[in-house]
């Protein structure tokens, strides 16, 4: 493979690169075949997704590869000798001298055929390949792959097992299709099937009404942006007149004497649906609420793949952004990008501290991040953030799949850490262990995590391009982040087992409490045998099948009772340790800190240079500049332990209730718990203020304007009446034609009930109106 | 045959159908049978649809037969029996004030007969040497230029399709 | 022939549309008259495609079919559920428009 692809660099990019289109088919293909024969296959249709997402993962690696390849021919200027150990090299080599210079530019491989034509207007379809495709397209399959392996087991026995797989599919095939696309159409194509998934996935359990509301505020709240994506496109038509990327990001890059308030509104427009999609400031309601999905699809879709398509457009489309907004321009301090960012780190920051549900803590948890990854773009560090989006993908992948992997066998399908969890780490060593590193990685701690190259990368980044604010806002973040996951770890692992978590005597700590438990596990199965889901009876099915039967399991009501907190399936397992990997080692592809710029030499070439856009090269790396960041996230983890600790552990402790006792915390308490009152916001003033206004005026327009016509026409009919009856009758003919009066009194009272709410009155009214104006339109025209 | 013998064949045509057609649109507008009505429209269709021929459209002409008499009247004949409208007659179609839709469409018919008269005079249509319009001249422009209103129409067929199962489906 | 042969003939049959709608109370049948309104302008639309040479007019008369039976489809679906909820589909029994 790599042989043939180092040959044929120059002639053709590559058998991988130019049939790169044939990932986003194999799902999308696997999709029908699950719609159409899931249901008949001894898997329920799973098998098909699998075996369609292991054939994009094949492929988009050898795509990668060859990219791979292709970046370092070029890099070495065509010397033949270094090119079979191009990648052996690349991986490992700390490339001082290739990071000196700049790295070399490499075309995108671009593959398009002619999909439809409007006008003069061209739509073509296809893939567009280059480094930050590659990644992309890699990280998707990759993920998708490993989740879908991890749903076999989670929702085993779910009613709509194989729509869900059909779901999880054709997500991965719009996915797919967004981050190869060659023009804004098919982007657009794959941003809206994504949506779709995510609306059909977080309703997956629709029969509980708060599912289904999820559902909809996310598909709603995210539809709000989609229009800036449309809006967004139009303009960017309208200025540079083609939808290819390329030439957009060439066109925009060397942006100097034109319509320049067009690009800005194009890139605000554009920048909208980011927002929407992933969860920026103010539309970052949903995807907290989206969490209602199953645990595989928060982890897949609303954490590690979709909600990062914002960033990848921004990352995408970066000269439209950077020339449009500014960014990296003498005397810009701030600009729209790194605002919108900045903010959704430190608020949503803010509000994991105060979640009691596992699942919302790493969703604003998300959030927080995704607004590093946007702030990092607004800085100019796009190396760094795209680069996070990376590792971020696998360390909060991995994360999210513990989340589940303890509800699914630790806590008895709950998500609440303060009601069912503590004390786990003994019971789920694999889980604990791949949550302890996933969270070293997301909490940026040098070495043991991926997290820690890409966030400082972004920190530094802005500190260095002169966005001071950013930098400080950006070290706060990391304190934070460290904090409300030593919170939530504490919560989770340690302390006493509580709620669902300690329903089984395990080992010989709580043996005395065994007769206790046992009432207690009694009472929590008829307590929950009407409430629990469907698939709590699969799983229990399945943990007997896994031999736990060891525990003493009595069988009350013909059920078996709930399960002693351990590890998963296999299923369960293998993809967490596979992440969990990763999530230490996915850093050391652009370690600054090792003076690896690896990742950054085979993406350089996306950023899109031009003479209007410089976009200043990641700054070198020092102990010194990582150091106010690193010493916040230690005091971070610190103060949260020893909070977390004295707050919800077994000891007595001053801190104890101090939120309820203290008049400010408690304020403070209610204003986070409460979302900063944004849905309030949302739902009660927005709403009250605009859509109700609005149906009020259309009621006004209708009462007043509507019926008041028609009733004005009915009173001055009867004032002609009467007119004629007055002066013209009586006044003048005085009597000779009596009746015409009276006739006209009563056409005027005859038209009054015009106003009658009738459908066919209404309509020859209309109808009449419009034949009177057509009249006398002729009339003046002619 | 001569050329002006086809153009008075064409008049001729064009006269009986036009008649026909007018005279059951009068009845399918005021037939007091709801039955009758539907199979009038029939007939309004069909001589439509003979007009397209005579048009030089025939790929339209085909449609019609296949849409409008096909379908589209099954469904009205479905409606009628669902509805249980009194399949025999039924005095009771009319509004109150029908009457005040005569004046209307009169209204509307002068101005319209005027402007046509006034605008278009006796501008020929030359049917003879018109070409016939093939089917694949018109799918290259639906499938090209017009494409947008095509998946536009496309789209509208899907949410109607939806919208009347959620609207007629039984809860 | 003329021109105006055919549109004088779709003003004809648009206005007995027209007076259709106005005057009829039961729902099927303002459908139908709806669909002696779209004929004619069918009509009109072919008329001007000869008479220009192009073929747009055709195009056109094709979306217009297309969404005719839309229409229906939807009309006749509101007309059932109408009818259930009411049982009867005269127009000038639904007053709930009236403010």
């Amino acid at each position: 493979m790599f042989a043939e692809g180092t040959e044929a660099v120059h002639e053709s990019a590559g058998w991988f690169l130019e049939h790169a289109w044939l990932i986003p088919v194999i799902p999308a293909v696997a999709f029908f075949l699950i719609i159409f024969f899931g249901k008949r296959m001894p898997r329920g249709g799973s098998e098909f997704g699998i075996a369609s997402m292991l054939g994009a993962l094949v492929l988009a690696a050898g795509t990668a590869f060859q990219w791979i390849d292709r970046v370092n021919s070029a890099g070495h200027g065509g010397e033949e000798g270094e090119h079979a150990l191009g990648l052996v090299s690349g991986m490992g080599r700390a490339v001082a001298a290739a990071s000196e210079e700049a790295p070399p530019h490499v075309d995108a491989v671009s593959k398009v055929w002619s999909w439809f034509s409007v006008g003069n207007l061209d739509v073509s379809i296809g893939s567009y390949i280059d480094g930050l495709a590659v990644t992309l397209l890699l990280l998707v399959a990759f993920i998708s792959t490993l989740v879908q392996i991890y749903s076999t087991e989670y929702v085993r026995g779910d009613r709509r097992y194989t729509h869900f797989f059909a779901s999880l599919t054709l997500f991965s095939a719009g996915m797919l299709t967004m981050v190869l696309a060659p023009n804004m159409v098919q982007f657009i194509l794959g941003w809206e099937i994504m949506g779709l998934c995510s609306f059909m996935l977080i309703g997956h359990w629709w029969e509980e009404l708060p599912n289904a509301k999820a559902a909809l505020k996310a598909f709603f709240t995210v539809r709000v942006g989609d229009m800036g994506l449309l809006v967004g496109t139009g303009a960017l038509l309208m200025l540079f007149g083609t939808l290819e990327i390329g030439e957009i990001n060439n066109l925009a890059a060397n942006f100097e004497n034109g319509d320049k308030g067009m690009l800005m509104f194009a890139a605000i427009a554009l920048f909208i649906a980011c927002i929407g999609k992933s969860g920026q400031f103010p539309l970052h309601t949903w995807l907290p609420d989206a969490m209602a999905g199953p645990t595989p699809v928060s982890s897949l879709l609303h954490s590690s793949t979709m909600v990062v398509a914002g960033v990848f457009l921004v990352a995408r489309l970066y000269p439209v952004f950077h020339v449009g907004l500014d960014i990296n321009m003498l005397g810009q301090d701030v600009n729209l990008i790194a605002v919108i960012g900045g903010i959704t780190v430190l608020i949503a920051a803010g509000l994991a501290f105060v979640q009691d549900d596992i699942k919302k803590v790493l969703a604003y948890s998300t959030v927080s991040q995704l607004g590093y990854m946007m702030m990092g773009l607004g800085v100019g560090a796009w190396t760094g953030a795209v680069f996070h989006i990376f590792t971020h993908a696998f360390f909060k992948c991995a994360l999210f799949l513990c989340a589940g992997s303890i509800a699914h066998t630790g806590s008895h399908h709950s998500f609440d850490m303060k009601k069912d969890m503590g004390g786990l780490w003994r019971k789920m060593p694999v889980t604990f262990v791949v949550w302890i590193v996933s969270t070293a990685a997301l909490m940026g701690i040098p070495f043991i995590g991926s997290g820690f190259f890409s966030k400082d990368e972004i920190i530094d980044s802005a500190k260095y391009n002169d966005y001071k604010i950013f930098w400080i806002v950006g070290i706060i973040g990391a304190g934070l982040t460290a904090a409300y996951m030593t919170r939530a770890t504490y919560l989770t692992f340690f302390g006493k087992a509580r709620g669902g978590a300690a329903h089984f005597v395990h080992g010989d700590a709580h043996h005395d409490d065994e007769a206790h438990d046992e009432g207690h596990a009694v009472a929590f199965a008829q307590e929950h045998a009407d409430l629990d889901h469907e698939i709590d009876s699969h799983a229990h099915a399945a943990h007997d099948a896994h031999g736990h039967d060891d525990h003493h399991a009595p069988v009350h009501h013909g059920k078996p009772l709930p399960f002693a907190p351990t590890d998963s399936a296999w299923q369960i397992t293998v993809p967490l340790i596979i992440l969990g990997v990763l999530a230490v080692i996915a850093g050391y592809l652009n370690a600054p800190a090792l003076g690896i710029h690896w990742f950054e030499h085979m993406t350089h070439s996306s950023i899109g240079a031009g003479s209007a856009m410089v976009v200043p090269p990641p700054p070198k790396f020092t102990w010194a500049a990582a150091a106010p960041g690193l010493l916040l996230i230690a005091v971070g983890i610190g103060l949260s332990f020893f909070l977390s600790k004295a707050v919800f552990g077994d000891a007595k402790s001053p801190f104890k209730g101090l939120t309820q006792r203290v008049a400010p915390l408690r304020w403070g308490h209610k204003f986070l718990v409460n979302k900063y009152y944004l849905d309030h916001l949302y739902e009660n003033v927005i709403v009250r203020f605009v859509a109700y206004p609005l149906s009020k005026a259309a009621y006004w327009v209708n009462q007043h304007v509507l019926d008041g016509t028609v009733n004005q026409v009915g009173l001055a009919g009867k004032r002609t009446g009467q007119f004629v009856y007055k002066y013209i009758d009586q006044g003048l003919v005085d009597g000779v034609v009596n009746g015409s009066g009276t006739t006209a009194r009563g056409a005027g009272g005859q038209l009054q009930p015009v106003q009658s709410g009738k459908v066919g009155m209404y309509g020859t009214l209309l109808f009449g109106a419009a034949a009177v104006a057509a009249l006398i339109l002729v009339l003046v025209n002619s | 045959m001569l050329a002006s013998d086809i153009v008075v064949a064409q008049n001729v045509a064009f006269g009986i159908i036009a008649a026909v057609m007018v005279l059951f649109a009068l009845r399918v507008v005021s037939s007091s049978n709801v039955v009758h009505a539907a199979l009038s429209l029939v007939m309004v269709m069909a001589g439509a649809a003979a007009l397209y021929i005579l048009l030089a459209a025939e790929f339209v002409a085909v449609t019609q037969v296949l849409v409008y008499i096909g379908a589209v009247m099954v469904l009205f004949l479905f409606g009628v029996m669902l509805t249980r409208a009194k399949l025999g007659r039924d005095a009771d179609l009319n509004n109150k004030n029908w009457a005040a839709g005569i004046p209307v469409a009169l209204l509307l018919l002068g101005v319209m007969v005027y402007v046509l008269i006034d605008g278009l005079g006796d501008d020929k249509l030359d049917v003879t040497s018109g070409t016939a319009a093939s089917t694949a001249a018109i799918s290259d422009l639906i499938f090209s230029p017009y494409i947008l209103p095509f998946w536009a129409l496309s789209f509208v067929l899907l949410a109607a399709v939806i919208g009347a199962i959620v609207l007629a489906r039984k809860d | 022939m003329l021109v105006n042969q055919f549109l004088i003939l779709g003003a004809v049959l648009f206005c007995i549309g027209v007076y259709g709608v106005l005057a009829r109370k039961n729902a099927v049948m303002v459908l139908m008259s709806i669909e002696l309104i779209l004929n004619s302008v069918n009509i009109n639309l072919l008329a001007f495609d000869l008479m220009n040479g192009g073929l747009e007019g055709s195009v056109f008369a094709l979306y217009i079919i297309g969404i005719a039976a839309a229409e229906v489809g939807v009309g006749l679906a509101m007309v059932l559920l109408i009818y259930r909820n009411k049982k009867s589909i005269a127009l000038d029994e639904l007053s709930e428009m009236k403010g």
